[in-house]
């Protein structure tokens, strides 16, 4: 199963990317999410590992992920090593006027067949693309939220700069 | 040389293969848990606890992650546990199939034809204190429900009660094991049927306590069957909504002393479950649906 949500947001990858690179921001914007815990060394970068845990219906499902890809500033990809077998992946695309588009992508597959694993696909399938819209919703609120900071910051420097 | 001993005769040939059947359906060992297969149970598992019981299972996370413990439960749903399933299902997706986990049953939920082998491959081993010992020093968690038979067939109206029988010996495995006690109460279980009676009187004049170690035989209102004397061929639960709520650990000899009093810990690991089951009593409007 595969699901995708996007959306557009008032600021350029850079701010996305440094908010998204921060392991501690994932408790904060990350619908259903329950762990999201450092696991070795790498707090983040290319290798880097996470014990993630969603809660979906009766369960906390998850498992240890990895970072395989990490193009600043524009792609965020992980697969999973143990747990429910999945693929994640943030694209952020600048999209002018100093906006972006940031696309969350998620992949997952039930392991054991027949019409019981195609049932489960489809019945999580309900929760995960709503929790995957309020993540997307959330991170869109607090990266313009942290963008208008930055900008206000910026402001208050340059005036007091031209004070000085 | 070698030397094969002969069979010295069919009949004799038929009873050993007949004996060995029945000795290996009713015992269940450490090594017969297969992640694989529990891997690929999850979706079935989690497709009926998520819609058919509305399960929620809270603060899993109070099992020790990183060492052995005995989780004890109150038993509900006569012989058919759903609460165990979705408890397995909440402890296999929370820390990995990957992670060994064993839970204690009787030899005639194991000797079952088909849940018998599920419950086998999911970590199920007969119930016997070597066998939890075995487990625990294996560095797994062992899930033991001390009231078994007694408390799993109590009436529907007394579903809300902790009911261990005053049996202890969970403790005595716990201090011997050195393990922290961990308190897992459920509430539903005892609503997938009505339940009538333990059938206690019944089970002695029938002399099961003897033959098969069953100190009760229940009588119960359920699916399909109307009327259930036994409850052996199990029943179709109700769509109870089940809820399981685990308690922080309980390390014994940090809280009663290098030399515990067993009396004194089962009073406190008993309030402390009934205290909380009363709390998730309380959050319940209605029977069955929660």
């Amino acid at each position: 199963m595969r699901i995708n949500e996007s959306t557009l947001v008032a600021a350029p990858p850079e701010t996305i990317w440094n908010y998204l690179a921060d392991p501690e921001n994932y408790l904060r914007f990350m619908s259903g999410i329950t762990h999201w815990e450092v696991v070795g060394d790498r707090v983040n970068g290319l290798g880097a590992r996470y014990r993630i845990l969603v809660r979906i219906g009766a369960a906390e499902v998850g498992g240890l992920i990895e970072m395989v890809e990490w193009s600043e500033p524009f792609d965020i990809a992980w697969h999973s090593v143990t747990g429910v077998d999945h693929r994640g992946r943030w694209r952020i695309r600048e999209h002018g006027e100093g906006r972006s588009r940031i696309e969350f992508r998620f992949a997952y597959g039930v392991v054991g067949g027949g019409i019981a694993g195609v049932i489960t696909e489809l019945a999580a399938a309900l929760t995960v693309r709503r929790q995957m819209r309020r993540t997307v919703r959330d991170l869109k609120r607090q990266v313009e939220h942290e963008q208008r900071r930055l900008e206000a910051e910026r402001r208050r420097a340059a005036r007091q700069a031209a004070r000085a | 040389m070698y030397y094969v001993e002969r069979p010295k005769g069919i009949r004799s040939a038929a009873r050993r293969f007949v004996e060995e059947r029945v000795s290996n359906r009713l015992s269940a060992h450490l090594e017969d848990r297969d992640p694989d297969y529990l891997r690929e149970a999850l979706p079935l598992l989690w497709l009926i606890s998520t819609f058919y019981f509305r399960a929620e299972v809270r603060d899993i996370g109070n099992v020790p992650a990183d060492r052995p413990a005995l989780l004890v439960g109150n038993h509900s749903g006569g012989n058919v546990i759903v609460d165990t399933f979705i408890f397995s299902l909440a402890f296999s997706t929370y820390f990995g199939v990957e992670r060994p986990f064993h839970q204690l049953a009787h030899n005639l939920a194991i000797a079952w034809p088909v849940a018998g082998d599920l419950l086998r491959k999911s970590g199920t081993i007969s119930a016997s204190h070597e066998n939890a010992e075995q487990a625990l020093a294996a560095g797994a968690p062992v899930l033991v429900y001390p009231g078994g038979d007694w408390e799993t067939h109590r009436p529907s109206w007394r579903g809300n009660e902790i009911d261990f029988g005053g049996r202890k010996g969970f403790i005595r495995l716990a201090l011997e094991a050195g393990v922290p006690i961990v308190p897992v109460v459920s509430i539903g279980g005892q609503e997938t049927a009505l339940f009538l009676s333990r059938g206690t009187r019944l089970a002695k004049t029938l002399r099961l306590d003897k033959l098969v170690r069953l100190k009760v035989l229940p009588i119960s209102l359920g699916l399909p069957w109307g009327l259930n004397v036994g409850d052996f061929a199990g029943h179709l639960p109700l769509p109870a909504k089940i809820t399981i709520e685990v308690l922080p650990p309980i390390d014994l000899e940090r809280e009663f002393g290098p030399d515990p009093d067993v009396d004194e810990i089962y009073a406190h690991v008993t309030a402390q479950m009934q205290e909380a089951l009363d709390g998730l009593a309380a959050e319940r409007r209605f029977p069955v649906i929660g």
